[in-house]
């Protein structure tokens, strides 16, 4: 069972900026518990607004029902025009205990101290998952929050404020949806690509740099990964080494410190997952606006049929202004999300590299006290 | 040679400044070490080697270095008191090789030779005077005069007909094939080496305990030695990993950056791109330096603890030859007895002399058996203190090399802000 505290949440809060200003409602997420796989956040809210019953309470919640808030925002048809935050992904903890099951195997064939070091690495690379995951849960609620139509959503609402369990509502939406966004989603891409002759310049431009943008932000997620992944490989080698040059020291003053921190390869790897989530989202904004121009291309093709048959032109007629109107709905609320979202992307990207690049001159000035260090055996 | 200086307190070594690959991380073992052979090299055999006047022949990469091997013998078996030749590094490569084939002849461990070393090698031949190459040559003379010290002291390295082919003949054919010595060949022979002294195990009665518990001291050591090696080789390849996930994410970077619209941040990505590509270059030269300054020092590691055992070794072996001459001189005793018996004058004055020929024998075995275990003692003793010196050294090396490793950070972040 681990907890966080204030001071170290602050180092994480990197990928989402300006959020959580408005003093009418500020939602965040102080503590949670992590008991095997499930992980139980304490949602906390402060707020103004007369919506809700108090001004300051809290909830605890499961991963689950943050699924079932993304999923019932999505499948909402008057949201069909903005970009719905990305769901956070589950917290995985499949490395750090593949990595502690491995260890305890090995016990046997190392040192009392390595094993107390390896095992101090591991805990610390669960401590690390645990708060990535409590961040990418609290972004999600504060994008919510931030947004002037979907912070008045009621069901975000009832997640923030219902203080039963929400494993009931759960089931029902499941039952009453049944996944159907989900199954279309992978025929998404396939026809914005192929696509509809797109009229607005504007979205033709989003388009294509949308769908360029999402192929390699997600090769370089997956590329930077793979570079973490090497950078932990070695950090455990100096591990292993130190722990044998130590046994073999006569006194402790030839201890050695394995430990090499890579936080600003961390940053990096985090910020990209998490734009090729948010891009994700609003491609699939794209898509949906597509489907309506679709639907609206094909109401007129209905209509002149209706037409040509002199039959049912009242009906088709209002079927093709429902079209049209929910077309142009979603083309204006999309074009406004759209800026929106290059603005933030933007400012969040520039934020991020500044604290990198502030984050390896923290590490440069380390070095220059070794330096001394160094000059002082020297003498 | 000239009388030796006398030695230096054992203390932390001088740290050299490391070249800019830092492949001359080598400390400054070689007085101590030196200088305690100079000792045991007139402990043992009449024979005195030095290797001196390093020249080199030749121009450009096809250049080497000359150098001169002098022998000042008593032994009969060479053919002039005083004699010299010229060798060059693969002479004494080749010379490992031939016998390192013979090794299970010899019973011994053979001494290891020092390193090829490309790097330093290229400098030398392009012919830089500069002080980093001038010293480089100075270690391998070192390295050499020591290694052909630890095998004319071997009595029976001594014997080997290669050796004397090596210190007197005049015109050595040329050593071809001679093993890439460097990289991951030369740590593969270093655990051969130690599996050979492995199997060398003689089953002695220790009424000595602190032979004993030395020998396990070495033997625990040894096994560390290995882990650390493996271990060693496991960073290597991770970081060649590394290296190519940064150039693969260098790449991706780039391409992102020409996708970005925003021209403050394309630019902002694409910087980062390169300074990642830079950094894969110096993960390289890490990985590269990080492998042969460990090498180095395990193996002059290795060394120690050969030459450590080596003397157990022989210790052992004196105590063969002493047990095996008392079970011989008491079948020649049992002999006597029988021909008392038997009443033959002649053969009993020919076994009585047999007698006291065993007699003496086994008097000087003993006597060897004992002053081997005082140079064991010795060796023992000695291989302690510069193994602390040695241990620390490892240590203060492997902190530097996590220093370099933040270091590559360092001028990459002044260029992204």
């Amino acid at each position: 069972m681990t907890s966080i505290d204030e001071s170290n949440k602050e180092k994480f809060r990197s990928v989402s900026v300006d959020l959580n200003n408005d003093a009418s409602l500020l939602i965040d997420i102080p503590d949670a518990l992590c008991e095997r796989d499930k992980v139980k956040f304490t949602v906390h809210t402060k707020t103004t607004l007369s919506a809700f019953q108090k001004p300051e309470f809290s909830v605890p919640r499961q991963h689950e029902d943050f699924i079932w808030l993304h999923d019932t925002l999505v499948e909402t048809e008057d949201y069909a025009g903005l970009i719905i935050p990305p769901a956070p992904p589950k917290p995985d903890f499949e490395s750090p205990r593949e990595k502690m099951h491995k260890l305890g195997e090995g016990e046997a064939t190392m040192t009392k101290e390595e094993y107390t070091k390896m095992k101090q690495e591991l805990e610390a690379e669960y401590l690390a998952v645990f708060k990535k995951t409590v961040q990418v849960h609290e972004v999600f609620l504060q994008r919510l929050s931030s947004h002037p139509n979907l912070s008045k959503d009621r069901n975000f609402q009832i997640f923030l404020e219902y203080d039963q369990d929400l494993s009931v509502r759960r089931k029902n939406v499941k039952e009453m949806f049944g996944g159907f966004f989900k199954i279309v989603a992978k025929s998404a891409d396939e026809v914005l690509i192929s696509g509809t002759k797109e009229v607005d310049e504007f979205f033709e431009q989003e388009k294509t740099f949308l769908l360029d943008y999402y192929s390699k932000i997600k090769d370089s997620t997956i590329k930077a990964e793979k570079m973490t992944r090497s950078h932990k490989n070695i950090a455990d080698d100096y591990i292993h080494i130190s722990a044998t040059l130590n046994s073999l020291s006569v006194d402790d003053s030839t201890k050695v410190e394995g430990r090499v921190a890579s936080d600003q390869e961390l940053k990096l790897t985090e910020l990209l997952r998490y734009y090729m989530r948010d891009i994700q989202a609003a491609k699939d904004l794209l898509y949906r606006r597509a489907r309506a121009l679709a639907d609206y291309e094909n109401s007129n093709k209905a209509l002149d049929k209706a037409r040509l048959k002199s039959k049912d032109i009242p009906q088709a007629e209002e079927h093709q202004q429902q079209c049209l109107q929910k077309f142009d709905k979603l083309s204006d609320s999309g074009k406004k999300e759209l800026t929106i979202f290059k603005g933030r992307r933007v400012v969040a990207f520039r934020k991020n590299l500044v604290e990198m690049a502030e984050l390896e001159i923290k590490h440069a000035k380390l070095l220059d006290f070794y330096e001394l260090f160094k000059n002082e055996l020297q003498k | 040679s000239s009388p030796p200086p006398p030695p230096p307190p054992p203390s932390l070594p001088n740290l050299l400044c490391p070249s800019m690959h830092g492949y001359y991380w080598m400390f400054e073992l070689s007085p101590h070490w030196s200088q305690l052979e100079d000792d045991e090299a007139k402990d043992r055999f009449d024979v005195d080697v030095s290797v001196t006047n390093p020249e080199k022949v030749g121009d450009g990469m096809n250049a080497y270095m000359a150098y001169k091997v002098s022998t000042r013998t008593s032994l009969t078996m060479f053919r002039c008191k005083t004699f010299s030749v010229r060798r060059r590094f693969s002479d004494f490569l080749g010379l490992y090789e031939k016998l390192s084939v013979k090794q299970s002849l010899h019973g011994c461990i053979i001494p290891l030779p020092p390193e090829k070393s490309v790097v330093g090698m290229t400098k030398v031949k392009v012919g830089t005077d500069d002080p980093s190459s001038v010293e480089f040559v100075e270690r391998r003379r070192a390295a050499l005069e020591r290694y052909l010290q630890r095998i004319v002291s071997h009595p029976s390295l001594l014997q080997d007909p290669d050796v004397r082919e090596f210190l007197e003949r005049d015109d050595l054919p040329r050593a071809v094939n001679t093993q890439t010595l460097s990289g991951a060949g030369f740590l593969k022979m270093i655990n051969k080496a130690s599996d050979a002294v492995n199997k060398m195990t003689l089953k002695m009665n220790e009424s000595d305990t602190w032979f004993d518990d030395k020998f396990q001291e070495v033997e625990s050591e040894e096994q560390q030695l290995r882990k650390l090696h493996a271990v060693v080789d496991s960073l290597v390849t991770h970081r060649k990993e590394l290296c190519g996930n940064t150039a693969v994410f260098a790449k991706s970077m780039a391409m992102l950056g020409n996708s970005e619209d925003n021209t403050a941040l394309s630019r902002a990505l694409s910087q980062l791109a390169e300074v990642e590509d830079k950094m894969e270059q110096l993960h390289q030269e890490q990985a590269a330096s990080d492998f042969f300054i460990f090498a180095e020092l395990l193996a002059d590691y290795v060394r120690l603890l050969g030459a450590v055992r080596g003397c157990f070794d022989q210790r052992m072996r004196a105590w063969q030859r002493w047990q095996e001459a008392q079970s011989t001189l008491q079948k020649k005793r049992e002999a006597e007895a029988k021909l008392l018996w038997a009443n033959k004058p002649e053969k009993l004055q020919q076994a009585k002399e047999e007698i006291t020929e065993w007699e003496s024998k086994v008097t000087q075995y003993e006597r060897d058996f004992d002053r081997i275990g005082m140079m064991v003692r010795k060796e023992v003793l000695r291989f302690e203190v510069l193994f602390v010196s040695m241990h620390s050294e490892l240590c203060f090396c492997f902190k530097f090399q996590l220093i370099k490793f933040w270091e590559a950070f360092l001028p990459e972040a002044k260029a992204i802000s």
